[in-house]
């Protein structure tokens, strides 16, 4: 009898041990467009968020650390973005938020996390995320000026000056044709045709005989649906033969399928996911690279894009901060900021106060498509 | 009657008190940010509802106005005017009380229109373009009263999207809070999230005060005796015209009235207020709720709204939406209130039935069956 | 060189006209025949082109095709029977509401069968890059191919409307249904019929213009409002003169592109019809009786 207590005590004690050295899980949020107008962004986000997240927890967690990922489908909408974040924010009480996917929509809740002193981690591109710096919002997507410079630098080599400039009138295109405007004069550039289109549309052939008209040497798509596409078809069907350029939004080869024969040769600078196979072996981001493609593809059936590495990366860094730092959000934040040379799938990041995107003009690489596949530009 | 519609009001007024403090009680005082915005949307559509329900006019198109009110109040207090203080314009505004300075979120100060003139703007703005559009818009009919409400709505969202003084595709962020009178202010700070609940459903109290003493009124029986037989009132002496369009643009200014709120309480606004989608969700809540019935679109319209905002239906949240829509107006289509099985099964059974069906209740209030818009005499198919 | 800008722009003018116009079409046959308008006009082109690009994964193109406008003709008939036949003298304001219903829940079907990605045809003769001068334009031949279909389409359905047995049976129902009922003609049946004809229309129209457009669960929407505007401008009812106001509804678009920022192109047509509206009422065509004096 005393052996029967002794024993149900000790595996009491044992569980209650257990249950209390066990970590309580830590929460992240996500408010990703997984359905509506910008779900070719906030779709493969979310697989990559849930599929790093089930990665993450069957290792163990982070630090011991399970993992629960809250994701929340926002439709790129930005009522449901604030809505949805002061959920996350005051109901789970979540660490971080990763997200939202669209310009417009981080926007709308920056403001929000700042006052609640929550981390956010946003998978949008434009440059006001992060300029003005807010303490406790980052971006994880590179900075649009650096593609532009990328593409000026690439037209100097090609000996372009005379452009026009298609965009759409998303977010997206909205910051592309701004930097564009901004950067031009400086790198010698003459824009002739600046033309902005729905994101809907599905011809754009007025559009491109706008540009036609003006006698350019190359022309500047800034968009990331699908009318990225159409575009380039366009304008080859027009008979136009100049250099094409498009923005980082071209980096998922289902445009380039959609495009058929028309996006052989466009050019465009992008994260290196496109390109990892051709990276040398001791290049810091080919192991990553390799493998977040690798089993996307595998999982998913579909190529992985650059859009779900924005995701990628808002994991990681979460990640190392914690790692870091522990599960104090005051803490966390600022061991982000503390981040040097952490590979990413968009680039190489490294943090500082005034700097809450963290990558460089190297992140980016020139790419273009060669018998339907993503090659570096060589040249 | 008067007492009745007072003592519902109250009624309502006492319900949403006490969901505020069952929701705080129960430390679940993050479902009042829901609400909240449940309500603005709800004043939006009881407007939508007295005009369709009542002056039996459509309009697919009043997202408009709400954006029309929301952009106006937050690009009034956005704009920063501190590069133009010598101007004429700035000097005179200033010079009348109509400028505030204020820390914006980067610790710079901006000179920006103060709320209560921009509100003022963004209510008189929505008045003007409500009559100048509602003129000419009025005298059509059907569907072609439904295209140019269709295209009004389409126009303010083309622009709210192609102008980049507006935000363009990203909208305005940053919009301050509101002050009202005392220390109440409408913003999404959770320090006064219950006071903002009371703001907003004290608001569409007002509001509801407001239509039901309308359609009571002679004014109420005037857009009755038009909503049943327009000819007939006409003949009778109602001046119909008047009397649609006065109710068109009230209804104008209760959706640019919620506008600014919620965008104050939001801190910003966005072109998906004023897309087409939204206006044909106003119309389908409408009809869910009831075409005439004023407190039947209230309740579908905050329980929607609110289990939307919620996420409740996740991915499917539209889908659910068209469900909810279809079933509605195959089933109880004089709004889910005035829901009675025998009716509701009335079209299955008749079929059943070798009896000649009772004749159906005509010139109900809120039928849509008895709405003006019969099945017409329509051109033969190639044109003669 | 201002001539071939014109007739560039006049060929993209085409190209978008002739997409609303067959919409605009499906929405006159059906309101012809019912008094309805068919929210839902739009998804049955997009049904069109998502179907025959699953079924060209296992069958040739031309078979595809037909199978996927067979397919969504079904569907048509489906949505009828289910929602429409058997509601007891509805008025119109409960069916638009209905028919918007029922494009919410197809669109969000076909977002669950094949996701938000954007599917394409391949181009019926040669491919994304090939085009054909003409008089100075370079057209894509697939544009030849949508207008030529749409044109075929148009006057099949106007011989059929004229001759055929059943489109006059379809003319007389339209006309008076409680006469044609009388004079024993299957009213019922007749309203299935332009059902499946308006979806018919429409899934070929899918098809046809997916290798320019591309196809994605969400494009009947704005198709649809694009439609019901092309068919209001004709007259409402008018079925050759939505096909002759779509055209210049597209042209009207591509035209207003070279004067103005694209981003107001919406505001400029819409403008436009407006206009048209306050002064004639029952648009281009129509009868006479659409507003009050």
């Amino acid at each position: 009898m005393r052996k029967k207590i002794l024993a149900i005590a000790a595996t009491l004690l044992a569980g209650w041990a257990t249950q209390a050295l066990a970590k309580e899980p830590i929460k992240v949020g996500a408010l990703l467009a997984v359905s509506g107008p910008a779900s070719f962004l906030g779709a493969p986000e979310a697989r990559t968020l849930e599929m790093m997240v089930a990665d993450l927890n069957a290792k163990g967690g982070i630090d011991g650390h399970p993992v629960t990922m809250i994701i929340k489908d926002t439709g790129a909408s930005p009522e449901k973005a604030i809505s949805f974040a002061k959920q996350l924010i005051e109901e789970d009480k979540v660490l971080a938020i990763i997200g939202p996917s669209t310009s417009g929509e981080t926007m709308a809740i920056k403001n929000l996390a700042e006052e609640a002193k929550t981390i956010l981690l946003s998978c949008a591109a434009a440059e006001v995320i992060v300029n003005p710096v807010a303490k406790w919002v980052f971006k994880t997507p590179q900075k649009d000026s650096y593609a532009v410079v990328k593409i000026f630098q690439q037209m100097k080599k090609m000996g372009i000056s005379k452009i026009g400039v298609l965009s759409s009138n998303t977010g997206f295109g909205k910051a592309g044709k701004e930097q564009i405007e901004k950067l031009a004069p400086e790198h010698g550039i003459q824009i002739a045709v600046n033309e902005v289109y729905d994101k809907a549309a599905t011809d754009l052939t007025a559009e491109v005989t706008k540009v036609k008209a003006a006698n350019v040497q190359a022309i500047v798509n800034w968009s990331i649906e699908p009318a990225q596409s159409i575009v380039i078809k366009n304008v080859r069907q027009l008979g136009l033969q100049f250099p094409i350029f498009q923005s980082h939004g071209f980096g998922n080869i289902q445009y380039v399928k959609a495009a058929g024969a028309a996006a052989e040769g466009v050019i465009f600078p992008a994260g290196r996911l496109l390109i990892a196979d051709s990276l040398p072996a001791s290049h810091p981001q080919k192991a990553l690279l390799v493998a977040y493609a690798k089993e996307y593809a595998a999982k998913f059936k579909e190529d992985a894009s650059t859009f779900g590495g924005h995701a990628y990366d808002a994991l990681i860094i979460l990640e190392a901060a914690v790692k870091k730092a522990g599960t104090d959000k005051e803490k966390v934040r600022t061991a982000i900021e503390n981040i040097k040379g952490l590979p990413g799938t968009g680039g190489i990041f490294s943090f500082s106060a005034t700097d809450h995107n963290g990558l460089d003009l190297d992140s980016f690489a020139m790419i273009t498509v060669k018998d339907g596949r993503f090659v570096p530009l060589d040249r | 009657m008067r007492s009745a519609r007072w003592f519902q009001v109250a009624l309502f007024m006492a319900a949403a008190v006490a969901v505020e403090l069952a929701a705080v009680y129960a430390g679940k005082a993050f479902l009042l940010t829901q609400l909240t915005m449940s309500a603005y949307y709800t004043l939006v559509v009881i407007g939508l509802s007295l005009l369709m329900g009542y002056a039996g006019q459509i309009s697919i198109g009043h997202a408009g106005f709400f954006a029309i009110g929301g952009y106006a109040a937050a690009a009034l207090t956005t704009w920063d005017l501190s590069g133009r203080r010598g101007g004429w314009l700035v000097s005179a505004l200033g010079a009348a009380g109509a400028l505030v300075s204020r820390p914006d979120l980067y610790g710079g100060t901006v000179l920006v229109v103060r709320p209560w003139v921009a509100f003022g703007v963004a209510v008189l703005l929505a008045l003007v373009i409500a009559f100048a559009v509602g003129i000419p818009v009025l005298r059509l009919k059907g569907h072609y009263l439904a295209m140019a409400t269709l295209g009004i709505g389409t126009i303010v969202y083309s622009i709210a999207l192609g102008t980049g003084a507006l935000g363009a595709a990203d909208g305005i962020s940053g919009v301050p809070p509101f002050p009202l009178l005392g220390g109440l202010q409408v913003g999404g700070a959770a320090s006064i999230r219950v006071a903002n609940y009371y703001i907003a459903f004290g608001l569409l109290a007002l509001g509801m005060l407001l239509l039901l003493n309308l359609v009571n009124s002679r004014v109420g029986r005037a857009l009755r005796a038009i909503h049943g037989a327009e000819e007939a009132a006409s003949a009778m002496g109602v001046d119909t015209a008047r009397f649609k369009l006065q109710t068109f643009v009230l209804s104008a200014v209760l959706a640019a009235v919620a506008g600014v709120f919620l965008t104050h309480f939001n801190g910003g606004v966005g072109p998906s207020e004023a897309s087409i989608m939204k206006s044909v969700k106003y119309v389908a809540i409408v009809a869910v709720g009831g075409m005439g019935s004023l407190w039947g679109t209230l309740t579908t319209s905050l329980v929607l709204n609110f289990l939307s905002l919620r996420g409740y239906f996740g991915t499917f949240d539209d889908a659910v939406f068209g469900l909810i829509l279809i079933a509605v107006m195959l089933f109880a289509p004089s709004g889910i209130l005035a829901l009675s099985f025998r009716r509701s099964l009335e079209p299955v059974l008749g079929r059943l039935r070798t009896a000649p069906k009772p004749a159906t209740r005509e010139g109900e209030a809120g039928d849509p069956d008895s709405m003006p818009y019969r099945l017409e005499e329509k051109p033969s198919e190639d044109g003669r | 060189m201002l001539g071939e800008l014109l007739l560039q722009y006049l060929v993209a003018g085409l190209t978008y006209g002739t997409i609303y116009a067959v919409v605009g079409m499906g929405f006159n046959i059906i309101y012809n025949a019912t008094g309805i308008i068919n929210f839902a006009q739009g998804e049955f082109v997009m049904l069109g082109g998502m179907t025959a690009v699953s079924l060209h994964q296992v069958l040739p193109l031309p078979l595809a095709i037909l199978g996927a406008v067979a397919v969504t003709m079904a569907i048509g008939a489906l949505i009828e029977m289910a929602f429409i036949r058997w509601l007891a003298a509805p008025s119109v304001l409960r069916m638009i509401i209905i028919t918007i219903g029922v494009s919410i829940v197809v669109r969000e079907a076909a977002l669950l069968v094949w996701g938000q990605q954007v599917r394409a045809l391949p181009y019926f003769t040669g491919n994304e890059v090939t085009s054909i001068s003409m008089g100075g334009a370079r057209v894509s031949p697939q544009v030849l191919w949508a207008v030529g279909t749409t044109a075929l389409m148009v006057a099949l359905v106007t011989a059929f409307f004229r001759w055929a047995s059943w489109g006059r049976q379809m003319r007389a129902c339209a006309s008076n249904r409680v006469a044609a009922s009388l004079c024993g003609l299957p009213t019922r049946n007749l309203v299935t019929l332009a059902f499946v004809l308006s979806a018919g229309m429409g899934a070929l129209a899918g098809c046809v213009v997916s290798p320019i457009t591309y196809t994605q669960y969400g494009i009947g929407t704005g198709l649809a409002i694009k439609g019901f505007t092309v068919a209001i401008l004709g007259g409402l009812g008018n079925s050759l003169a939505s096909v002759a106001a779509g055209l210049v509804f597209g042209i009207l678009e591509s035209f207003s592109v070279s004067v103005l920022p694209t981003a107001y192109k919406d505001v400029v047509t819409i403008a436009v019809l407006l206009a048209i509206l306050f002064v004639r009422p029952s648009g281009l065509f129509g009868a006479r009786e659409a507003s009050r004096p």
